[in-house]
């Protein structure tokens, strides 16, 4: 009786109907760990002779990298790429060079157009070979898989020039996780020469869209930085928007219509399961996390007025940080959490505000011309990217006082900056006119590098998670 | 007798509707489908032609294209023409008192996306107050915003964005 009852229970929760209502799709497993591991090579130190300053970014942006196939002690089989791997290691070069290329900040050349080094060669490069073909740096690195088949990835920078090593990094992944160990060795080569933060091994949230422009689908989705491990989280019955990853990578806030009404949930990516923020019958728009994780900024509408909220991440009660006639939306900590940017009309037109984190000493800080709405802040602290809109709408950035506007892109609607982790890239969402399709762009704080992101469908409203651990 | 209210309350909103034609945009949105009832159903207080109370058909038949009202950009104020359109709602909802509706309001493409549901919201509810002013039981009226999420008109024109700055009542049923 008792068994059955528990049977029936569990018919239930695995009935289909009910995945529909929540339009959720499964939940995806929980991501493997990667861990630092010593590579094999002796100890030597790594020179310090050679960096390069951010702000000078001509100087090192013609650097040639080479970056030849990784090497395997021996071929084995792995589950992270069929051919074994001695493939592997060409496709995590492939990914390197790619990273590498299209941030613009060097002139990667891949494994493909390039001889291949054995493995004793790795830790002891041919350099002559290397300065031969005009290379000033040199990245090398293996692939061996272990018995238990988790894959030991080694990375290792050198300077042809000096025929020294820069850097070097190991690391042991999940044959799943093969592409991460490519990024870090990406983050390990770009913070090596350019003396900033990593930001390749990161994950992106975003709307992915599609059909016509008056039954447009939107769902929520997430991809690695570079575009690859693409996954949809919800099903599309309801529209999904604006989503925001928790600083840990363990939930995602958007807002869906999934009741009929727009508001704000938490979705729990290792649990699929979703909560509302707030027990509210008012809408709730606009979801932000803090920079630790422990509190959630929405916007709640209440008799038609827009204002920003504050409430604890783990649920309780709700402190209203702002109290005016006018729309308040959105809103960015800085990243030590004591200011919060946001945009209200209050003056009659979009623009942007700080205040206090606790509400305190609201104060206007855009002054140039035209509107400014949805100011993020960046992870660096410095900027505040926004959507300038003035005729077209554009990203731009500002410094935290309002002053020395940028404008960094010139499409005709460009919308919704989110920064890379370490505050070097833009991503926004770039509409085109009339036919309303929609995609994810990137754009470096010199607007010179420009690109769209691949995406399987139209994209709209990403968000960039922090660097992961 | 009741048929002959409902004619002469139909004749006014026509007429109010004609004096503030000029308003509506040149391409009007689709008709709502219409609704059919099932035919098994007995349904005897109703006319037996054309759509029935309680469906946005019989609610647009009424009112004509005073179901929708229009706003300029960024605005959310009711206008002496929303307020006509507004009225022509009233004398209906008064006329059918057992009807629910949701207003949605929309904004055009040229805001970005929350400010824009947030604005939406501000035309949604400026719609219902103006209702409640006019004797609309506030419990009768849900309000929702779409932002810009649904468009009518889909070309990016100062046309199409007139007319996608809008409150739509839209029957429950």
């Amino acid at each position: 009786m008792k068994f059955a009852l528990v049977a029936a229970l569990m018919i239930t929760a695995s009935l289909p109907a009910y995945a529909v209502a929540q339009d959720l799709g499964a939940p995806i497993s929980e991501d493997g760990q990667v861990e630092t591991t010593a590579t094999e090579a002796s100890q030597a130190q790594a020179e310090e002779g050679i960096s390069f300053t951010v702000t000078d970014e001509s100087a090192w942006s013609d650097i040639g990298i080479a970056i030849p196939a990784f090497a395997t002690d021996r071929d084995r089989a792995t589950a992270a790429n069929a051919d074994g791997t001695g493939a592997l290691g060409r496709e995590i070069a492939r990914v390197i060079t790619a990273n590498l290329r299209n941030n613009g900040l060097f002139k990667p050349v891949g494994p493909d157009s390039l001889p291949q080094p054995a493995f004793p060669q790795i830790t002891a490069p041919s350099f002559g070979t290397w300065s031969g073909r005009g290379a000033e740096m040199l990245v090398h690195g293996y692939v061996r898989a272990r018995d238990d088949g988790r894959l030991v990835v080694g990375c290792y920078l050198y300077d042809v020039a000096l025929q020294d090593e820069l850097v070097r990094e190991g690391w042991v992944v999940g044959p799943a996780d093969w592409r991460r160990a490519a990024h870090k060795c990406s983050d390990l080569i770009f913070s090596r020469l350019t003396g900033e933060s990593p930001f390749f091994d990161s994950r992106i949230a975003y709307i992915a869209e599609t059909g016509p422009k008056n039954a447009r689908v939107k769902r929520l989705a997430i991809m690695d930085s570079d575009g690859a491990n693409h996954r949809f989280l919800t099903l599309g019955s309801a529209t999904a928007l604006t989503p925001r990853y928790s600083p840990d990578y363990s939930k995602i806030l958007y807002l869906s219509y999934v009741d009929g009404n727009p508001r704000i949930y938490v979705y729990d990516i290792g649990t699929g399961k979703q909560t509302l923020v707030t027990e509210n019958r008012n809408p709730t728009i606009a979801p932000r996390w803090s920079p630790d994780g422990k509190f959630i900024l929405y916007s709640m509408a209440v008799a038609g007025n827009t204002d920003i909220y504050r409430v604890p991440a783990t649920g309780g009660q709700s402190v209203r940080l702002t109290n005016n006639p006018g729309i308040d939306v959105g809103g960015s900590y800085s990243p030590d959490g004591r200011k919060i940017v946001f945009e209200s009309d209050r003056s009659g037109s979009q623009q942007c505000y700080v205040m206090d984190a606790d509400g305190t000493n609201q104060k206007r800080i855009s002054f140039f011309g035209g509107r400014c709405a949805t100011p993020e802040w960046s992870p660096r602290g410095d900027q505040i990217a926004f959507t300038r809109i003035a005729g077209d709408f554009n990203i731009a950035v500002m410094n935290t006082g309002g002053g020395n506007m940028r404008v960094l892109t010139r499409g005709w609607q460009d919308e919704a900056p989110t920064w890379a982790p370490n505050g070097r890239i833009i991503q926004f969402f770039r509409t085109e006119r009339n036919t309303g399709r929609s995609g994810i762009w990137q754009v470096d704080l010199t607007g010179q590098n420009e690109r769209r992101l691949p995406t399987p469908v139209d994209a709209s409203d990403p968000a960039w998670g922090p660097i992961r651990p | 007798m009741n048929r002959k209210i409902a004619t002469i309350l139909m004749l006014a909103s026509a007429s109010t509707l004609a004096a503030c034609a000029k308003k509506a945009p040149e391409q009007l949105p689709p008709p709502p489908p219409e609704t059919t009832q099932p035919t098994a159903q007995p349904t005897p207080q109703v006319q037996p032609t054309g759509p029935q109370v309680g469906t946005q058909a019989h609610f647009a038949a009424a009112v004509g294209s005073s179901t929708t009202i229009y706003f300029d950009t960024d605005r959310y104020n009711v206008d002496s023409q929303d307020a006509a359109a507004l009225q022509a709602q009233a004398q209906y909802f008064a006329r059918y008192p057992q009807v629910t509706f949701t207003i949605e309001g929309h904004a055009d493409e040229r805001g970005t996306r929350e400010y824009n549901l947030a604005l939406g919201e501000r035309r949604a509810n400026a719609a219902k107050n103006f209702l409640v002013s006019l004797g609309v039981d506030p419990g009768r009226i849900s309000v929702v915003s779409y932002g810009k999420e649904r468009p009518v008109a889909l070309a990016s024109n100062e046309s199409a964005w007139a007319q996608n700055r809008r409150a739509a009542s839209v029957i429950i049923n």
